[in-house]
């Protein structure tokens, strides 16, 4: 009995090689900047890297990266016309940047990098990004009147509710993102402890790269409903 | 055997984090129908399949809302235990 509770308590201190926050890179003025920060600039500088070259020297016949850049703004501007509605391809800029960023940041986990998005800060910068959008374009769309209304919409004294279920919308979407990720890095890290080689790799397919993807598309979906709700609704 | 104030928190976290888990029950069961539908919607109309796929995965994720916050909770009490 008190070697399981020894055991129990080694397990959960501190003191274990199981510690599952991200590793601090430098410290600036008392700060600490995380493995997540330095992780999301790589990212950043990657995507405009790859910007730059596709668009450079562009061709009516596209070749290599910028065919492969037309595809998915095709992609993507095809998801907005299925989900958004026609005419509304001024958002493709903004969803191609969040898509891109979170399928890069979502997919470092095969390199054996940290994600980014396992880290709540990030993914709750992006859900309150959507949360801001929603309700610019829904007073937009609707006039500022118009907006205001729609929180009196079925009776008003449902308000509380109305402004309560329009606030949880970015935590369950920073939150569900926040938590997939974190769950495959937990996971992983658990697989490494105990099976460091060979074990893992099935698994990295499952967890980082299927979960990744999919959770992008997600994220990317969920945004657009999101302001086609709030610009429609 | 020496129990202190630190190992029964230890252990109530370790056990609250399991019982938190309990509520993966819920999107199993949720996905599970929506997979199901999904199925059966492809199976009468595959010429829709890609629309079907869309809307079953975005249904799905919202499912999936409920387990991700136990899986938080959870992760909270093994790892970022606000009661020590």
């Amino acid at each position: 009995m008190s070697i399981i509770l020894n055991a129990a308590v080694n397990m959960a201190s501190a003191g274990n090689e199981l510690d599952f926050d991200p590793a601090v890179v430098f410290e600036i003025n008392g700060h600490y900047i995380t493995e997540t920060v330095t992780t999301t600039w790589i990212i950043m500088a990657a995507l405009v890297v790859m910007s730059v070259l596709a668009t450079k020297g562009m061709t009516m016949v596209p070749r290599g990266l910028q065919h492969f850049f037309e595809v998915v703004v095709d992609g993507i501007h095809y998801l907005i016309d299925s989900t958004m509605g026609e005419g509304r391809r001024y958002f493709a800029p903004y969803m191609t940047t969040l898509a891109l960023f979170l399928v890069f940041s979502n997919l470092t986990g095969v390199i054996g990098i940290r994600n980014p998005t396992a880290s709540l800060n990030t993914t709750f910068v992006l859900s309150v990004l959507t949360f801001l959008l929603t309700q610019y374009y829904g007073a937009k769309e609707k006039g500022v009147g118009g907006y205001l209304k729609s929180f009196f919409e079925p009776i008003p004294f449902l308000v509380p509710l109305t402004v309560i279920s329009e606030l949880a919308n970015p935590v369950s979407l920073g939150f569900r993102l926040f938590g997939n990720m974190l769950g495959s890095v937990v996971m992983l890290g658990l697989l490494y402890h105990f099976a460091p080689i060979l074990i893992p790799i099935i698994p990295h397919l499952y967890l980082d790269v299927f979960v990744g993807l999919i959770q992008a598309f997600i994220f990317v979906m969920l945004t657009m409903t999101y302001i086609t709700i709030g610009m429609e609704g | 055997m020496n129990i202190d104030a630190t190992t029964i928190i230890m252990a109530a976290s370790a056990l609250g984090a399991g019982f938190a888990m309990i509520a993966g029950i819920g999107p199993g069961i949720g996905q599970g129908y929506a997979a199901g539908k999904g199925t059966e919607a492809v199976g009468r109309q595959p010429e829709a399949q890609g629309d079907i796929l869309r809307t079953m995965l975005l249904g799905q994720a919202v499912a999936e809302t409920t387990g991700i916050y136990a899986l938080v909770v959870a992760l909270i009490l093994l790892f970022a235990n606000p009661f020590m």
